[in-house]
């Protein structure tokens, strides 16, 4: 690099020097197809659309510039302050909603629970940084304390769809760092059969009568909803309904861009947000939907791949984590979508109309980014 | 957990669970790819369907219904346009505040909520629900101006029912009224729960009920886009509406008008019938109601007072109520008597004042008697003993199977609902109408009350009245008809309502000249030649007084007695004698002798038809001049097209009679066996 020459295209490759080209395209990919989405499902929200993307990538540009290290350096403060903010949001924060999730700062109304989704697998991995190679089982206890308060925190908003993201975040670290295969089977068994008798049992467990403890009641609604959405057709079961009509009427090869008449005539809920997937395959069809899970696919392998390779345990455990990160939103809200999953609050990454959720989880490709780079520079 | 490890051992187990994450990852999106397979491919056809229903709604184009009009063409029946306040449920954000703020803009009253909020539960999401009828030019502008801040508040022109003519011939038009469960499940019924999407109103008495079919027409579907809020986005198809036939009535509301005005405030019926055709030419029932009351939901005042009236102005009294037909039997007993050989129009009584019948005396209303009697006689003077006589000669099976043909004591036919059967006694019917076997006997002395038209016998002012054309027919009887065409809406073909004999009853035409004879002199010389003094035309008639209660053989004398126990006063008659044009039964209830109330009303409702001149004076400068002219061509064209008319479709509507609700009093004095008839003039 010549500092005294003024060479254009010296300047524009040191500007991308940071940057993944794979993910990029791959990010590109699905920022344009959000784009298309949007005209037919919004198309009054298309140019700030536009504004969130450019914000999003900046942040993104920004982080890939950053030495992992120096981002985990800020593991603690970050958890800390988020802890704090939570704490702060169920002492004064706004109730919209039913729930109290946004702290009004004056200048600008935030919502800390997003801050956790970074800081909660940053803090893991640097903790289990600090304890690599010597892992042991009270390690794992402590990482799930650290896990336990910001989530119960989050839960008594309530909000049952970011505090199952956080939570989801650093069980992937707990993962990654090695956790027994002896406490995971048992807990994923666990899982599975307590699912499996919701379903097998849900008619009984949703009666008015039953109240269940542990979830409040539009929680139970929901779940209850999932289980036989017609139950209450034109109320909560309204949402699952109409997207499987909107997906279902697509077919092979959809309606057609714009041609889509769950979203047209406004059948769809919540069509540019959560719902947005439906717009997809309604007017994509199957073509459509499966190729966006082709492009999610080879995102998560980059993500993996990147992860696999990546130079320091913390840096593995991050990239590890935020990548499934990924695929948890994009399977949830995928899944709930299409009825196999109950109705929690998670939008469709990358694509669902929304600036904190977008410039969040285009921090997470800055992250990979630079954990990406990293792996030239400071190879332990 | 191993506490020490090397980079390389733990770099290997984080590779390894980076493959179990990436093995993971496929498997749940290979899940949902398949969720994706079983919805768009799988079931594909089913959700298609569930898309199309979803943004496709079938609105019913609700068709207009069919007017009725009078033999001229006078109205009786129309629709008009009138502004309804109405809210689309779809897109009222706030309904409590829209209605609070609404009722701060026109007058709602309390009854127009009540109706809206059931209205409102029953709806349909995307059919907008009236709050208000009737609306002003100046509410209509007071509303629209404010619309544009209150979401789902619209006015829209909508057809209301109009029946210009008010009360008059109110039970013959009957109403509409708004549909309720009981004809919801009616309609089912009848299979036409389709046709009447949209449909506010039916037919609820009268014509209206009768020709429902008829007047509703065919409702029409509009294809229409719809959004998610029910809100139509485009129209996809439309199937016009096809209006509702026309009816065209035998009914002359002239006519119609001048009967109902002769009764002023009595109570009472009128039949008046064109004995060529059957066609009823008036049908009246006093007191009347005002049709309009009903058309929007009556208000409970209004049908209190029309329930509670001790008049019963609902009660059609010339098709539902019965009474002892009096002395207008005597025609039809002296026609039996010389039908069956058991007299001759010679052949003559002594009459000293009463008829014995095993020691007990009916008495004549002549104190003294009439001395010799014939059949002429027997007539003109209205003599009892002759019939008591005669009644006893023919016996009660002999009476009985006389009658029955000229259709006493059966249903007419006519096409109008809840017509009654009366009661044509006979020992067979007293046993299938009475329980106690000492009840169900039948009693030779019976027979003779019976025979002067009181006792058992119990007819409606319709059944007199046909069985009058019948008899001026000679012997036909037609099922009498109120409407004469049915108007194709579509192909304006009118259908005519055909003239249908019923039977012919064979008479000898001597024995009915000698009968008819005698119902001329009744107005020259007899009981009614008060009433027809210096008519200028030859009228056959017969008075006749229904007792309504009995005085245990003490005599009668009107003033004694209170109002309502007062005798029906009967007159039947028919004009011009030569060749009968109209057939009428006039009743006033509680009238006295037949001669004093319906006589008259009879003489001005045959001065209207024959002559068209309102009561007394001459008519022709009257305010209706016009009108009157018309009526007087139309009379001639009407007589000379009855010739030709033919019979009731077989798809006319005949409806039984509603409830078993008691005539309001006619029936009283039929129950109880009479013994000492009184008089009957």
């Amino acid at each position: 690099m010549n500092e005294t020459r003024f060479n254009p295209l010296a300047l524009a490759r040191a500007f991308l020097r940071p940057i993944d080209p794979i993910l990029l395209l791959l990010l590109g990919v699905l920022l344009a197809s959000a784009h298309v989405l949007m005209q037919s499902a919004s198309p009054e929200r298309v140019d700030s659309q536009l504004t969130h993307f450019a914000v999003a990538l900046a942040g993104m540009w920004l982080l890939a510039w950053l030495k992992p290290q120096r981002l985990l350096s800020l593991a603690v403060p970050l958890y800390v302050l988020g802890v704090l903010l939570l704490v702060a949001v169920d002492l004064f924060g706004e109730v919209s909603k039913g729930a109290q999730r946004w702290l009004d700062l004056g200048v600008a109304r935030i919502q800390p629970s997003e801050l956790m989704k970074i800081a909660m697998p940053l803090m893991l991995a640097w903790f289990f940084q600090q304890r690599e190679n010597q892992t042991r089982f009270l390690d794992f206890v402590v990482a799930g304390l650290l896990l336990v308060v910001p989530i119960g925190l989050i839960l008594i908003q309530p909000d049952l769809g970011t505090s199952l993201l956080v939570a989801a975040s650093g069980l992937y670290v707990i993962f990654f760092a090695g956790l027994s295969w002896k406490l995971i089977i048992p807990v994923v068994v666990a899982g599975v059969i307590g699912l499996g008798s919701i379903v097998a049992f849900g008619d009984t467990l949703c009666q008015p009568e039953v109240d269940w403890q542990v979830l409040r009641e539009y929680q139970k609604q929901r779940v209850c909803t999932l289980l036989d959405p017609t139950r209450d057709p034109l109320g909560k079961g309204f949402h699952i309904i109409q997207s499987t009509i909107a997906i279902g009427s697509g077919g092979l090869m959809g309606k057609g861009w714009m041609d889509g008449t769950q979203t047209h005539l406004a059948f769809l809920p919540e069509r540019h947000t959560d719902f947005i997937f439906a717009v997809l395959a309604e007017e994509f069809g199957l073509v459509g939907a499966i190729a966006l899970l082709c492009v999610y696919a080879l995102l998560l392998l980059r993500g993996l791949h990147i992860a696999a390779n990546a130079p320091t345990h913390a840096s593995r455990l991050l990239a590890g984590a935020i990548t499934m990160i990924f695929f948890t939103y994009a399977f949830v809200n995928m899944g709930m979508v299409s009825g196999i999953l109950p109705v929690v609050g998670v939008p469709l990454p990358f694509i669902s109309y929304g600036g904190t959720a977008l410039v969040t989880l285009c921090l997470g490709i800055g992250i990979l980014m630079s954990i990406q780079r990293s792996r030239f520079a400071d190879k332990t | 957990m191993t506490e020490f490890r090397t980079p390389a051992v733990e770099l290997a187990r984080f590779r390894r669970r980076v493959v179990v994450a990436a093995l993971f990852v496929l498997v749940c999106l290979g899940l949902l790819a398949a969720r994706f397979h079983f919805l768009q491919v799988q079931r594909h056809d089913y959700f298609l369907t569930r898309a199309e229903d979803n943004r496709i709604a079938l609105l019913p184009v609700v068709p207009h219904r069919g007017t009725i009009v009078d033999r001229q063409g006078v109205v009786l029946a129309r629709n008009y346009a009138t502004y309804t306040l109405e809210i689309m449920p779809s897109e009222v954000r706030d309904l409590e505040g829209t209605l609070a703020e609404l009722a701060s803009l026109v007058p709602i009253e309390p009854r127009d909520l009540r109706r809206f909020r059931k209205l409102f539960e029953e709806s349909r999401n995307f059919e907008s629900v009236p709050v208000r009828s009737r609306l002003t030019d100046e509410e209509v502008a007071r509303v629209v101006a404010q619309r544009y801040r209150l979401p789902g508040v619209d006015v829209r022109a909508r057809l209301l029912r109009d029946y210009p003519q008010g009360t008059t011939a109110s039970h013959v038009v009957g109403y509409i009224g708004r549909i309720n469960e009981r004809d919801v499940e009616r309609i089912e019924e009848r299979g036409e729960t389709a046709n009447y999407r949209g449909t506010l109103h039916m037919g609820k008495a009268g014509l209206e009920q009768s020709y429902e079919t008829e007047l509703h027409g065919i409702t029409g579907v509009e294809q229409v886009e719809v959004n998610a809020s029910g809100r139509a986005v485009r129209a996809l198809s439309h199937t016009p509406a096809s209006s509702g036939n026309d009816l065209e009535l035998t009914l002359d509301i002239e006519l119609q008008r001048v009967a109902e005005t002769a009764f002023g405030e009595r109570r009472g019926a009128l039949v008046a019938i064109e004995p060529a055709t059957g066609g009823v030419l008036a049908l009246v029932s006093m007191p009347t109601y005002d049709p309009n009351l009903f058309v929007d939901g009556i208000s409970t005042q209004d049908w209190r007072a029309l329930n509670e009236s001790p008049d019963h102005p609902l009660l059609h009294r010339a098709i539902y109520s019965t009474y002892p037909p009096g002395s207008t039997y005597k025609p039809f007993m002296a026609l039996a008597g010389l039908e069956t050989g058991k007299r001759t129009a010679r052949q003559a009584i002594r009459d000293i004042g009463y008829f014995n019948f095993g020691g007990h005396r009916f008495m004549d209303d002549k104190i003294g008697g009439h001395g010799t009697v014939d059949l002429h006689k027997s007539i003109v003077v209205s003599c009892n003993t002759y019939y008591y006589q005669l009644a006893n000669d023919l016996g009660i099976e002999g009476i009985a199977g006389f009658m029955a043909p000229f259709g006493f004591g059966e249903r007419t036919g006519i096409d109008l609902p809840g017509e009654a059967t009366g009661v044509l006694p006979s020992p067979e019917w007293k046993r299938s109408r009475f329980r106690k076997p000492e009840q169900q006997r039948w009693y030779a002395g019976e027979t003779i009350s019976v025979g002067i038209g009181q006792g058992y016998n119990a007819f409606t002012p319709l059944q007199l009245a046909n069985a009058m054309a019948a008899l001026v027919n000679d012997g036909k009887l037609f099922r009498p008809h109120v409407v004469k065409y049915v108007v194709d809406s579509r192909t304006g073909e009118r259908r005519a309502v055909e003239p249908e004999p019923l039977r012919e009853i064979p008479l000898q035409q001597a024995h009915l000249k000698s009968v008819l004879d005698a119902m001329v002199d009744v107005n020259k010389s007899g009981t009614g030649r008060r009433a027809f003094q210096g008519a200028p035309y030859s009228v056959g008639g017969k008075t006749g007084t229904a007792q309504v209660f009995s005085l245990r053989g003490q005599r009668y004398v009107e003033k004694n007695v209170r109002e309502r126990l007062r005798d029906h006063s009967w007159f039947v008659a028919y004009a011009p004698a030569e060749n009968p044009k109209i057939a009428l039964a006039v009743l006033v209830e509680n009238g006295g002798f037949g001669s004093q109330s319906a006589a008259p009303i009879a003489r001005q409702v045959i001065d209207y038809y024959l002559l068209n001149q309102r009561a007394g004076a001459p008519a022709p400068e009257d305010e209706d001049a016009s009108e009157s002219v018309d009526a007087d061509t139309g009379i001639e064209g009407a007589v000379l097209d009855g010739a030709a008319l033919p019979a009731l479709p077989p798809s006319s509507p005949q409806s039984p009679p509603p409830s078993p609700a008691p005539p309001a009093q006619p029936a009283v004095g039929t129950m109880a066996p009479v013994p000492p008839a009184r008089s009957a003039r």
